[in-house]
């Protein structure tokens, strides 16, 4: 057992998650990031997508729309522009939200719609595939 | 004299009002509380957005972006943080004032981007140009509304329609005070911080800055619109509160001013009655 270390999730809105750790797995902007404990001082960027962390044994999930992580001092803090505990998550909501982004997409207007569309879409997956936790 | 009657109906009038003030202030109390709990929940997020930036700062490599570069400074943009609604005692006539103040000694072209009625309602009057205003953001702005005004900001900075954008807005200290504030907000000052450990960037310090920087003009929009918020709501209470103080003042000096006047109505009554008697007899 290498031992824990903490995650902390803020965002603008508010203090989302403190919690000590076993394992997490990030979004990372070039490709998933794995953070074990005492890892070296790192900064990286957040794509949009999912976040699994693990303590003892069991594995929770949370949703986050992009943003920064800075790992220090056996502390992982992710500074997310917005996210969401996946036993928060709504998951009627977001599959609504797939459906009206899909829609969108399809209809094809102009381009920043369409990255607008892509960006909305691509946060209702996260959204969905992070939902499910139990309290 | 005013008559009784005419006194009675003006004593009615105040304590309506007073009942008013009085509801106006308790809801602003209440709302107060919760814009000092998202100023309070926004705070963790910026000052740990700023250690990054601190410490993106002192990684190898110089970095320029067009947010850090200083230019020669012929073109000033003024971003007003007001509220919607009046009624809030000196709120945004202090910090009107001093924006007002500050672009009649500004030597550089001026112009502004309002965020709130009262703000533009008011240069909307003077001969200053705007280049963009946003009303009605509610009692709970939420931070993308902040993301819309912070993306506006840089996208005319990046144009060179400003060479310098600053932060008019009202910090707020407790309920009863609140400080008419001006921050530089672009372009953005490159913290100084002193060397620490070495990190590991993913991807490159360039690449992380470029995503890093519009976001932290948006938490700083974002927080001196809470600040605002806060302030306004507090401004109110304070205002409301010596209001329904006055209007009490008031009814007490009326009533008295009735009680003489029915008192001397009904002396002068008796008086007649007995006059009239003593002509009888």
């Amino acid at each position: 057992m290498a031992g824990t270390f903490s995650l902390r999730i803020v965002s603008p809105e508010g203090n989302l998650l403190k919690e000590d750790v076993e394992f997490v797995v990030l979004p990372g902007g070039m490709g998933e990031l794995g953070i074990l404990p005492n890892h070296a001082p790192l900064i990286a960027g957040l794509d949009v997508g999912v976040i699994r962390y693990t303590r003892s044994g069991s594995t929770k999930h949370a949703a986050i729309a992009g943003g920064f992580v800075e790992v220090v001092d056996n502390q992982a803090i992710v500074l997310a522009d917005t996210a969401e505990l996946g036993e928060a998550i709504d998951l009627k909501r977001a599959m609504e939200a797939k459906e009206r982004a899909m829609k969108r997409l399809a209809a094809r207007t102009n381009e920043i719609d369409v990255r607008r569309a892509e960006y909305a879409l691509r946060r209702a997956i996260a959204r969905i595939s992070a939902s499910g936790d139990k309290k | 004299m005013a008559g009784v009657r005419d006194i009675r109906r003006r004593i009615r009038s105040v304590r309506n009002m007073q009942q008013i003030t009085k509801a106006m202030k308790m809801v602003s109390a209440a709302k107060l509380r919760k814009a000092q709990q998202k100023l309070g929940a926004a705070r963790p997020y910026a000052n740990q957005l700023q250690g990054v930036l601190e410490r993106l700062a002192q990684a190898p490599g110089d970095t320029v972006h067009p947010l850090l570069v200083k230019r020669p400074v012929q073109k000033v943009v003024y971003v007003l943080i007001t509220s919607d609604r009046g009624l809030c005692g000196g709120y945004n006539a202090n910090l009107i004032r001093m924006t007002a103040g500050l672009i009649a000694e500004t030597p550089q072209e001026v112009k502004l981007v309002t965020v709130g009625r009262r703000g533009r309602d008011f240069f909307r009057r003077g001969k200053t140009e705007f280049l963009a205003e946003f009303v009605a953001l509610g009692d709970e702005p939420s931070y993308n509304q902040a993301k819309e005004i912070a993306q506006e900001v840089v996208r005319l900075y990046e144009q060179g329609e400003a060479d310098e954008v600053y932060l008019m807005y009202t910090e707020f200290v407790s309920a009863i005070t609140q400080r008419p504030t001006q921050v530089k907000l672009l372009p953005i000052e490159k913290p100084e911080g002193k060397q620490s450990k070495q990190y590991i960037f993913e991807p490159s310090p360039d690449e992380i800055l470029a995503s890093l920087l519009p976001k932290y003009v948006e938490t700083q929009i974002f927080r001196s619109i809470l600040e605002g918020k806060a302030s306004e709501q507090g401004a109110r209470m304070t205002a409301m509160s010596s209001a329904t103080d006055n209007a009490k003042d008031m009814i007490d000096r009326l009533s008295l001013a009735m009680n003489r006047a029915r008192q001397a109505a009904i002396t002068k009554e008796i008086s007649e009655i007995v006059g009239g008697a003593a002509a009888l007899e």
